[in-house]
């Protein structure tokens, strides 16, 4: 398992590298003139090579260079023009929300897809196997931030059963005590119910665009999964041996069923954080999305670069988990570790 | 500012079962503004502040003079570009070299410190010196040298002109000379910052109405109200600014209650929430401000006036000002031969005409038409693509062919600077209500980077010249005469085709009062009322 843990890692310090290096390039290859930009509607040539003076970049491209690698290993990734915070402290506050927003979304679609899918793979060409198809199909081909203006109209505006889309807490509460940066699991820490049930009404609409966009690959892979594993020897043999359904179902077919069920999951977490960029700009939520966004309509480079490494990095570690969770649910994984 | 999230939590967290009814009362003295992106610099002398950030410095800072209001015709409340008063100063006297200001007695910064001449001094010093667009925005009005700025006493400081200059004074009640806490910053600075500019770009350092007291950028700013601030109480005790990025979801917090007050609603959900007659709305005309289509005249084929003019001929007008402004314009076309009075802006004479269009075109050697590009400002799209696509469709009746290029916010301003674009639709509007500062920034030949055409013209420069120094000299007969000989040559040469006046639309709930119109287009904070 550690030589597993360690070997993982290793190959993780090149891809890193490249990382460091490719966003570097692309961002100075991006159209548009961050000095212009920041100079103001009032510029002049001269006020222009001010701000580009100030900014360093007059500098060659490899003293640029130097200088962002010197910064990275002293842990400063730099400045945000645009917002002008430490792009480091707007990362780590702004990533628990986007993560809280993704993990919300996927538990809920794992809590419906999963089974629908398991069903759907049991009673096949059934009324609940057409369900399945029909909605996750729907989920997946209507774009998220349509889902996401739609569920404001109908449960915002028109029933008033859900909150203020203005982000992740109502105006007139403040924010609980920063501990992991999670409002739910902040609010619950503070024994402090009131804000707990606001931060979790101001989530369950974002979070419910971004699960319905995610049932399909879920529930499509749960499916396949079961119905190949379903029609596998052991399980006839299983059901031969008089075992009772709910024992072969789970026990041995779902089990088995797992494993590609979990790499999904993993590239699902990955593409939601991506899909989340819309889910933020309609429910106001101030997550790393929308910045990394906002950032690069700005040509601000300093945290477009830092939220491509920060995603290089969660990728990366969370490739590493579900490599490790593979030992868990396979044992066969163990031997051939 | 973490550390105050922290206390405040926790003292949430205390106060739990108090919270609902100290909700109410809170809703009551907090106003809640929406708008779709907020301020990324509190300072606006700092590098690159963007204009969200001009409202937090004008709320949160003080100048030496600001303009008065007045009451128009149909009850706006509108500044009074002609009549400057006293703000931080309580007395000043213009001379013909020189202005002076006397300090109020009672103005202290937001941390207790006395407002002083020297705070004064080191604030104007800091305007013209930090270089960028404060400095250029001084400069507008002959303020260049941190030697004009001079301290006669503790309480009056004087200001020296470098030649006779009418936009001196109003330069000085722009949002860029406000008045620094100077000792507070001096000792924020360090070698590298020597004005403390990182300082006072996350905090406040200011005697004004206001004071930042939370701020997370992209998502929201908390302004208290200063309780020791020397003026008259301003009703709202809280504003709290979210940023919301979809428009849609901005209309419907407006027509749900939740939200007070917003800006920048796109033109149709504006024209949409005024039929539905639920909220109270305002809409003004920006001041000197003016959408347009430029045309590039260095270069083949708009170097010819006649080809200028038949474009001048095509242009959508009305259907612009429908379809893609459902009304909520001014209208700057299908006016007089000549202009008649010396205002600016004023509708030019063209309107669509395509027979007369097609003749100038032929007589250009044009009949056959050409290609070309037309250009526009992603960061506007809401209005630049309909309006494209239409002059686009219009331009193919007299042969033009033109692709439209998509050019995004962050890199328009440098394609307006390198000045290749050959046709683009752009917006410009000035601070300074004049009509020589228009013309000086737009048409002269020294081409800043608002003549957009690279238009260059010897007699427009002589007219813009004889305007503003008639205007230095009170000579109003030579100055009324320039304004329209420039605004008729502008006509005659049609450079740029002005369409028109955009409106500044605020929607808010029917108990917000006391919304004020300023130059900057930004919201006043001290006048604006919550409740009967």
């Amino acid at each position: 398992m550690l030589r597993t843990f360690t070997a993982r890692l290793a190959t993780a310090v090149p891809s890193l590298i490249g990382v460091v290096i490719v966003t570097f390039l692309l961002t100075r290859v991006l159209p548009g003139d961050p000095a212009a930009y920041f100079a103001g509607p009032t510029a002049t040539e001269q006020s222009i090579a001010e701000v580009r003076h100030q900014l360093g970049l007059d500098l060659p491209l490899w003293a640029q260079f130097v200088r962002y690698v010197q910064d990275l290993i002293h842990g400063n990734l730099g400045q945000s023009l645009t917002t002008g915070q430490p792009v480091l402290n707007e990362i780590l506050t702004r990533l628990p929300a986007s993560a809280e927003l993704v993990l919300c979304g996927l538990v809920f679609a794992i809590g419906i897809a999963i089974p629908l899918g398991v069903l759907a793979a049991l009673k096949q060409g059934s009324f609940i196997d057409h369900a399945c198809r029909v909605v996750t199909t729907a989920g997946v081909s209507v774009p998220v931030f349509f889902t996401g203006l739609l569920l404001v109209y109908v449960f915002y505006y028109q029933l008033g059963w859900s909150p203020a889309p203005l982000g992740r807490l109502d105006v007139f509460f403040s924010a609980p005590t920063d501990r992991t940066g999670f409002y739910l699991i902040d609010a619950l820490l503070d024994g402090d119910g009131e804000t707990f049930r606001a931060a979790l009404a101001q989530l369950i609409l974002p979070a419910l665009t971004l699960g319905i966009f995610a049932l399909a690959p879920i529930a499509r892979m749960t499916r396949a999964a079961m119905l190949s594993v379903l029609s596998a020897d052991f399980i006839r043999t299983a059901r031969a041996a008089g075992l009772s359904t709910a024992t072969v179902v789970i026990r041995y077919g779902f089990r088995n069923a797992l494993l590609p069920v979990v790499t999904t999951l993993g590239m699902v977490f990955s593409f939601l954080l991506g899909a989340a960029v819309l889910v933020e700009k309609v429910f106001a939520w101030p997550g790393i999305g929308s910045y990394a966004v906002d950032a690069l309509v700005a040509s601000d480079y300093a945290p477009v670069q830092g939220f491509v490494l920060a995603m290089a990095i969660l990728y990366i570690s969370l490739n590493l988990v579900i490599d490790l969770l593979y030992t868990v649910i396979d044992p066969r994984m163990r031997v051939a570790a | 500012m973490r550390r105050r999230d922290v206390l405040l939590g926790g003292a949430v967290g205390l106060a739990a079962p108090m919270v609902r009814g100290a909700k109410a009362q809170s809703r009551a003295n907090t106003l809640l503004v929406v708008s779709e992106s907020g301020p990324n610099n509190l300072d606006i002398h700092g590098i690159g502040t963007n204009v969200p950030g001009y409202e937090v410095s004008w709320n949160c800072y003080d100048r030496l003079i600001t303009h008065a209001m007045k009451t128009l015709p149909d009850g706006t409340s509108y500044y009074d570009r002609d009549k400057l008063i006293p703000e931080l100063a309580e007395d000043f006297t213009v001379g013909a070299n020189s202005a002076t200001f006397k300090l109020r007695r009672d103005a202290t910064f937001q941390d207790g410190q006395k407002v002083t001449a020297s705070d004064v001094k080191w604030s104007l010093d800091r305007a013209v010196s930090v270089g960028g667009f404060p400095a250029f925005q001084m400069k507008a009005g002959s303020l260049e040298k941190p030697e004009q700025f001079v301290v006669v006493d503790d309480r009056t400081v004087r200001v020296d002109f470098l030649r006779p200059d009418r936009l001196t004074m109003p330069d000085l009640a722009v949002i860029v000379p406000c008045v620094v806490n100077a000792n507070l910053v001096k000792s924020k600075a360090t070698a590298a910052d020597p004005w403390g500019l990182e300082y006072t770009k996350q905090t406040t350092a200011g005697s004004g109405a206001y004071k930042v007291t939370r701020w997370t950028p992209g998502t929201e700013i908390v302004f208290e109200r200063n309780e020791s601030w020397w003026g008259r109480k301003p009703a709202m005790q809280r504003v709290v600014w979210r940023f919301i990025p979809s428009a849609g979801n901005r209309r419907a917090l407006l027509e749900r209650g939740d939200a007070d007050i917003s800006y920048d609603l796109p033109p149709k959900d504006f024209a949409e929430v005024k039929a539905a007659g639920k909220l109270k709305l305002e809409s003004i005309p920006y001041s000197n401000g003016i959408q347009y289509l430029g045309m590039n005249v260095a270069h083949p084929p708009f170097d010819d006036a006649r080809v200028r003019r038949a474009v001048a001929m095509v242009v959508p007008y009305q259907t612009s000002m429908d379809a893609v402004m459902f009304g909520l314009a001014r209208p700057m076309f299908a006016g007089p031969a000549h202009p008649t009075e010396p205002v600016w802006p004023q509708p030019h004479p063209y309107d669509t005409n395509l027979a007369a269009a097609r003749a100038l075109m032929a007589e250009a050697g044009k009949s056959e038409g050409f290609e070309t590009t037309l250009s526009f400002d992603m960061g506007f799209a809401d209005v630049n693509e309909p309006m494209c696509v239409l002059i686009q469709e219009a331009l193919l009746q007299i042969g033009i062919k033109t692709t439209i290029n998509k050019i995004p916010g962050a890199n328009w301003r440098t394609e307006l600077n390198k000045k290749t674009m050959p046709l683009f639709v752009n917006v410009f509007s000035g601070w300074l209500d004049y009509p020589e500062y228009f013309f000086f920034w737009c048409y002269d030949g020294q081409n800043s980077v608002f003549n957009t055409m690279s238009y260059q013209s010897p007699k427009m420069d002589g007219f813009i010249d004889t305007a503003r120094r008639a205007a230095a000299a009170g000579d109003t007969p030579t100055y009324d005469r320039a304004v329209l000989d420039f605004i008729d040559l502008a006509w005659t040469d049609i450079p740029r085709i002005p369409i028109y006046q955009p409106y500044v639309n605020i929607a808010m709930q029917q108990d917000i009062s006391g919304y004020q119109y300023w130059f900057h287009r930004r919201l006043d904070y001290r006048s604006v009322v919550k409740g009967a």
